[in-house]
């Protein structure tokens, strides 16, 4: 058998991956569709499914962006409530390492992990900026350097929390009056970012550990990862760059003790299936003009240009000014952090490249592209072609529409890979761990290491 | 005799510290979704208004000044918002409370939970803002240290300005969360495909809120819950308390233990509301009792007590007896002003069912309590109106 598929569904939120104005498009607050991709996931026996967090609403120039999706539930509230919807599927919750408290995050994710019968996940994000840190008591004190010892820390913190408590803990036993096994909960932390001791109010999750995913990408990203990460959230989807991706990222999990298959490397992509792959082809351009409307394409150049350009036209050439290198017009978004002179040359160089491209058409070639387009038996040979070929060990499907994005995978690519033999033909295990084919939490109970 | 209101406070196998011994209890099972299903779904079954769902960020303990290292009590405890929301997909009708820490929490969070709550339940959400007084809780966090007290010293001296510190900032806290939930007007979602633009931002509202201990900028991520405001509650014994759900919440869950205290209190919380310029609909009043049901309830209190090792005692009233003897009991309160209950099961399920099944129909046959489910969201069953949006402008 060739190596397995491992599939995860991405609520479609915040950005112009949603086709929000599409006749099909649902609601993208009400619960009914969080149920409806949860479900739809099940049906594909998908390992989980995925919800994104941005703590403040993004903006553009000074005002809030108002042509994407804006608005979203709390991660943890609604996958305890899918909760009751699933009965296997994964509930993987982004959740931010800089404002959030050990104490308090690692009992959320311990609680949805008991809720859920093990399936919970976190994908621990590092986003530190100030303009965030305005809503929240700590403010935007963070450094950009220190995101990931806090994050690091923050982990390392929540898993002693985890651990503070044995396995079997809870004894429930009448005959000899025990509900729990002494000295449970006790801990102590003192490092640089927190220092904290007492006891941990919940009792150890059913998977020991939630799952861990990263999404980061610079270097400290890549090593936070291959030390301490389940599932990497790559946003590397063209084949050779995924390659080189997954083959940096494993090569660096010897020197923690790990091996390659500790690290489930998961990138985002898109799956269009249509009658035939012409129809699937026509289909996926018309998904990515939609997506990058006239407005939207502009506000994509001005956060590239760092100004301005309500006065240019979306069909006509790029400006010829040079951006702006102050601080820039777009905020609470992740792109564009680097630096956007050089992103700018290599948008006008593409222009330049394809004989003058107009914004809109350089916005649709260079934010993205569809990963896997055709016929049903198309995307099912290119998947797994992809997987087997160690492009990555599966995939984050992000849909674009809300909720039925996935109904047409589901249907008609995910019996295809059953047939293959690389996708599962049923559940085999309870948890998430057992989905990813992780043997136990990385570490055990430190109290079961001192016994 | 008037419709009362009627609430059920869970918290692990119920109120009495021994309750996991009762022999119709499920201890193994506190910490599994199935547990809290069932009680949920018992509940509707007899029409409760709502359930609240007891938390604190610290392990449960027989002494006030910090862990207690017993093993014969149930210890540990799942996050309550997530608790709630775990229900939310299998109650369609009862109201889900959970409480939050409003001194170790972020406001911003805590306000987006509850609003997520709300979706998920489309209005059935609530929320019990609780102080955090303990200086071994303040350590889980490192944030900030508490001195060391015991309740008693909590009109006193020095620990008087740290209680009403702790108050204030619940009261930022809350005010904060009610901007966030109203920082979305109910129509900022437009979906406008001639000009492209997905919401109204005229129609979203930095809230600016600057206090003592944070600020928070806004607006909040998640649209306007179903509700407009989710309901507020606050458990209060004392002025500080009263002055603070006065202020801030809608229902407030006091503690009498007489005809008299009642009376005393409805008038403690009344002057409250004077004291602090209320406006809008008077705070609901609900007393708060603990209750073993049943023809041997006494008995089996004592059972648990000896089993525990000591007499149960608590602040609410421990009422032991029928569910006719309780039924009395709730209608002449009711007399003196107070509106609802919300009663404290001394053992689960055992206790849950006894409302159910016997006092729920006994106050069918006086004609006060009702026999299905009219209103869909948990303000309306309350009878408070949808409030108005702080930022919108008037009609
Ligand atoms: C595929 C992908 C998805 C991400 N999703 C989120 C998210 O939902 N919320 C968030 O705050 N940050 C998100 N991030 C941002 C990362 O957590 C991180 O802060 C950012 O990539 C910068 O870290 P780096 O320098 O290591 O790349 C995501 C990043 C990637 C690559």
């Amino acid at each position: 058998m060739g190596r397995q598929i491992h599939l995860a569904a991405h609520f479609p939120g915040v950005n112009n991956t949603t086709v929000w104005a599409d006749p099909a498009s649902g609601s993208q607050i009400d619960f009914a569709s969080f149920a409806h991709l949860a479900r739809t996931a099940e049906r594909g026996k998908f390992d989980f499914f995925f919800l994104a967090e941005g703590l403040r609403l993004r903006e553009m120039k000074g005002r809030i962006h108002d042509l994407d999706v804006m608005g979203r539930p709390e991660s943890l509230t609604v996958l305890a409530a899918l909760a009751g919807v699933t009965t296997h599927l994964g509930l993987a919750a982004t959740v931010n390492s800089t404002f959030n408290e050990p104490y308090e995050l690692a009992r959320r994710l311990a609680t949805l992990d008991h809720l859920s019968d093990g399936r919970a996940a976190w994908n621990v994000v590092t986003s530190w900026d100030a303009f965030t840190g305005e809503n929240f008591r700590r403010g935007g004190y963070l450094a950009e350097a220190d995101r990931y010892n806090r994050a690091r820390e923050m982990l390392q913190t929540a898993r002693e929390l985890w651990d503070s408590w044995d396995d079997g803990a809870i004894l429930a036993d009448r005959e000899s009056g025990r509900f729990v096994a002494a000295d449970q909960g006790a801990f102590r932390h003192a490092g640089p970012q927190f220092d904290i001791s007492g006891v941990f109010g919940t009792p150890r999750p059913p998977q020991g550990h939630p799952v861990i995913i990263q999404a980061g990408d610079s270097e400290e990203g890549r090593e936070f990862a291959a030390s301490d990460a389940d599932v990497i959230f790559s946003r590397h989807s063209v084949l050779e760059e995924a390659r080189a991706f997954f083959k940096d990222v494993k090569s660096r999990l010897a020197k923690y003790g790990r091996r390659p298959d500790d690290l489930k490397i998961l990138p985002a992509v898109t799956a269009v299936v249509a009658d035939t792959d012409a129809e699937a082809v026509e289909e996926a351009a018309r998904i990515r003009r939609a997506q990058v409307s006239a407005p939207t394409a502009l506000a994509f150049v001005e956060g590239v240009w760092g100004r301005d350009l309500s006065g240019y036209d979306a069909d006509g050439p790029l400006p010829d000014l040079d951006p702006d290198p102050g601080e820039g017009v777009s905020r609470g978004r992740a792109q564009f952090r680097g630096d956007r002179a050089a992103v700018a040359r290599r948008w006008r160089e593409l222009s330049e490249a394809r004989g003058g491209l107009t914004i809109r058409e350089l916005v649709i070639e260079a934010t993205g592209r569809q990963t896997f387009v055709g016929a049903p038996g198309t995307v099912a040979e290119q998947m797994d072609d992809y997987v087997q070929t160690r492009g990555s060990d599966g995939f984050i499907l992000v849909p674009h529409l809300t909720p039925t994005g996935l109904d047409a995978f589901v249907d008609r690519v995910v019996p295809l890979l059953q047939e293959r033999g690389s996708l599962r033909a049923d559940y085999t295990g309870a948890t998430l761990r057992d989905h990813l084919g992780l043997s136990g939490p990385r570490r055990p109970s430190v109290r079961e290491k001192d016994a | 005799m008037t419709h009362l209101h009627l609430a059920v406070a869970l918290d692990g196998a119920g109120w009495h510290p021994g309750a996991w011994r009762d022999p119709l209890a499920r201890p193994a099972e506190l910490f599994g979704a199935r547990y809290w299903a069932d009680l949920a779904a018992e509940a509707e079954r007899g029409f409760l208004d709502f359930l609240t769902f007891e938390d604190a960020l610290a392990v449960q303990s027989s002494r006030w000044e910090g862990p207690d290292g017993r093993t014969d009590q149930v210890r540990g405890r799942l996050d309550a918002v997530l608790v709630a929301a775990r229900l939310a997909a299998v109650t369609s009708a009862i109201g889900l409370v959970p409480t939050t820490s409003t001194t170790h929490t972020e406001p911003f969070h805590v306000a987006i939970g509850i609003a997520s709550l709300d979706h998920a339940t489309s209005g059935r959400a609530g929320w019990r803002p609780q102080v955090s007084g303990k200086a071994a809780d303040a350590l889980h966090f490192g944030r900030r240290t508490l001195p060391v007290f015991a309740p008693e010293e909590y009109g006193t001296g020095a620990v008087a300005e740290v209680v009403a510190g702790l108050f204030g900032e619940a009261a930022d806290a809350v005010e904060a969360v009610r901007r966030l939930w109203d920082s979305w007007e109910d129509d900022a979602i437009i979906r406008d495909t001639d000009t492209g633009r997905y919401v109204d931002r005229a129609k979203l509202h930095y809230i600016d809120f600057e206090g003592r201990h944070f600020s928070v900028r806004g607006p909040s991520i998640t649209p306007r819950p179903p509700q407009g405001q989710p309901l507020i509650t606050a458990l209060a014994h004392d002025v500080v308390p009263y002055e603070f759900a006065a202020r801030s919440a809608d229902v407030v869950y006091v503690t009498p233990h007489s005809v008299a205290d009642a009376h005393t209190i409805v008038g403690a919380v009344r002057e409250a509301e004077r004291t602090v310029g209320r406006t809008g609909a008077p705070l609901r009043v609900f007393a708060d009792l603990v209750v073993f049901l049943g023809p041997a309830a006494a008995d089996r209190k004592d059972a648990l007590d000896e089993l525990d090792g000591a007499p149960y005692t608590s602040d609410a009233l421990v009422f032991t007896g029928t569910a006719d003897d309780l039924a009395d009991l709730l209608s002449s309160w009711q007399e003196t002003g107070i509106e609802g209950f919300r009663l404290r099961p001394g053992a689960l399920p055992r206790d849950l069912h006894h409302i159910t099944r016997d006092l729920v129909p006994a106050l069918q046959a006086r004609g006060a309590f009702r026999g299905a489910y009219a209103e869909d969201v948990l303000r309306t069953r309350l009878g408070l109106a949808r409030p108005a949006n702080r930022y919108a402008p008037a009609p």
